[in-house]
């Protein structure tokens, strides 16, 4: 049986096309990303023009800037929200539990094109002017979902009576969340906040929508520019590229860590 | 310990302005008449009637349906017998599932300009071509270039459900079928596949209905005059202005979106139960 396993046989071969398939134009983008000329089919030496065009250009500076701080603030806040609401949903009746569960499957669930539109006709009805508050709103609205399913699994895993503990022992409920239950769901937690990173770095449709007033994030700014061939995207989408493997890549790693963390100090020495 | 309960409260208010009322906004726009704010009660459903009735617009809904058929029966007959080559590779299973589904937490817009590179007339995919002496293909703005950009972004979720489906399989049900005198393909039509048709079922839905929405891939490998229902969504809203319509478009994606996932955990659930 073991030998039968190195056999190529036509779905093994089929997976590795596929594979080929789903990398090769994401290694296409980042290797004519140091092309040092326009040409879209030969490689004609290595550059960094592209990179210099892309930190040169202003309107492009502003869009990785806009894109980080949405990030980074979408991601810190909706993953304060989801923790929170996390804990507390889980000493709510079934009914509200049951209920905020539907209603983030809705969220994750609708095409995002149906989520912008309705986001905008909320906004345009209550008058909100489009911009980066609007645009903040949606990615919390559309991470925080991402980290409470995240984070629940670990928190079932945990003893209810963890907390009352806490309480018994003399601590005020606010010590009971950080200092006890918290560290624990730490290893979700972390998880949660990277994928909310990911989801709101890489969206372009929800953003698309809800936005305005010149106010633009990496994907947008890659949308308008394409509509001419224009080689200095291959260097934005390397950028973005870059930066959501290194998320992905912490996603993989740093959940067990914080495990091994947690059992580390559980450990009696 | 009643005391954290209101730790849930502020979450449920923000989400109720931010997912609940824009809900409420896309069922009332799409059935009020056009121009008209919804407060003013005028009840009609000739948004809907529209969606069967305007000449132009069902050309444009049957040209989505055919891409995302088209789509969605590519991303099958490749997508099934991959995940059944991952599924059956016990060891490295974790491993590939992740390397198939890696891609797509990468920013799809990006990966699709990608292609546009590659597909050009004067693009990398021509350019190898003519190396090898076979000629020119003009991809760029065609029906192969859509499919093709759906397939690239989609097929993924298909793979991975079909094979979680084939690897949550209990192995006994094949020996068994085996041990009753069923020869290999016999066990896969009425044992393997059955059971792996709720994942068949949950990877045309990830597959078929975002390509029914998709409205940048046919924007960059379509060109403008590509239009499918994802695009007029974007054109009554940013452009036309014309909400009721673009509501109702919008509400039956989700309908239909919601009724499929329903219909697929149903069954999964019964599946469950049964066995």
């Amino acid at each position: 049986m073991k030998q039968k396993q190195r056999r190529i046989t036509p779905g093994r071969v089929l997976v590795a096309l596929l594979i080929l398939f789903l990398y090769a134009p994401i290694l296409y983008t980042v290797v004519f990303s140091f092309n040092d000329s326009r040409s879209l089919t030969r490689f004609t030496g290595f550059s960094l023009q592209w990179y210099e065009k892309m930190f040169t250009s202003k309107t492009t500076m502003s869009a990785i800037v806009m894109t980080f701080l949405v990030a980074i603030l979408a991601t810190a806040i909706s993953t304060a929200i989801g923790t929170v609401t996390i804990i507390g949903l889980s000493r709510c009746r079934k009914l509200l539990r049951g209920t905020v569960n539907m209603i983030n499957d809705i969220v994750i669930m609708n095409p995002d094109i149906v989520t912008g539109i309705g986001l905008l006709m909320f906004f345009a009805t209550m008058t909100v002017r489009k911009g980066f508050l609007t645009l903040l709103l949606a990615h919390i609205m559309f991470c925080t979902p991402y980290v409470m399913l995240t984070v629940a699994p670990r928190l079932r895993s945990l003893d209810p009576n963890l907390a009352d503990a806490a309480l018994d022992l003399g601590c005020n409920p606010l010590q009971a969340i950080t200092k006890v239950i918290v560290p624990q769901l730490m290893p979700g937690i972390t998880a949660g906040a990277l994928i909310a990173f990911t989801m709101s770095f890489d969206d372009f449709v929800i953003s698309y929508f809800v936005t305005g007033n010149g106010v633009q994030n990496i994907s947008i700014l890659v949308y308008t520019m394409s509509k001419r061939v224009n080689p200095s995207i291959n260097a934005i989408s390397t950028l973005v590229i870059v930066i959501i493997t290194i998320a992905l890549i912490l996603i993989n790693i740093l959940p067990p860590l914080w495990q091994r963390i947690n059992r580390k100090k559980e450990e009696p020495v | 310990m009643n005391r954290f309960r209101a730790m849930a409260y502020p979450y449920v208010l923000f989400i109720s302005i931010l997912v609940v009322i824009p809900m409420l906004l896309i069922i009332a726009y799409a059935f009020t008449v056009e121009g008209t704010a919804f407060f003013q009660h005028q009840f009609t459903l000739d948004n809907f009637a529209r969606f069967f009735s305007d000449a132009v617009f069902l050309q444009v809904l049957v040209r989505s349906l055919r891409v995302a058929v088209f789509t969605t029966i590519v991303c099958l007959i490749l997508g099934y017998p991959a995940a059944y080559c991952i599924a059956k590779s016990e060891r490295r299973q974790g491993i590939l599932i992740l390397i198939i589904t890696l891609p797509t937490w990468i920013n799809m817009l990006v990966r699709t300009y990608a292609w546009v590179g590659i597909l050009q007339d004067n693009g990398l995919l021509n350019a190898v071509l003519g190396t090898l002496g076979l000629g020119q293909l003009h991809l760029m703005y065609t029906d192969f270039a859509v499919v093709l950009g759906m397939v690239y972004n989609f097929i993924p979720f298909m793979i991975l459900e079909i094979s979680a489906a084939l690897s949550k399989m209990d192995p006994s049900y094949l020996e068994a079928a085996e041990d009753l005198g069923a020869n290999r393909r016999q066990s896969f039509l009425h044992v393997t596949l059955p059971l792996s048709l709720p994942g068949i079922i949950s990877g045309i839905t990830l597959v078929f209905l975002p390509a029914v929405s998709a409205f940048f891939i046919p924007k960059l490998l379509g060109g403008g005059s590509y239009v499918l229902v994802g695009n007029i969504i974007e054109t009554e809203f940013l452009t036309a202005g014309n909400w009721s319509f673009g509501s109702a478009l919008s509400l039956i994606m989700a309908i239909i979106i919601m009724l499929s996932i329903y219909l697929t955990r149903r069954i999964d659930r019964n599946r469950g139960e049964v066995s």
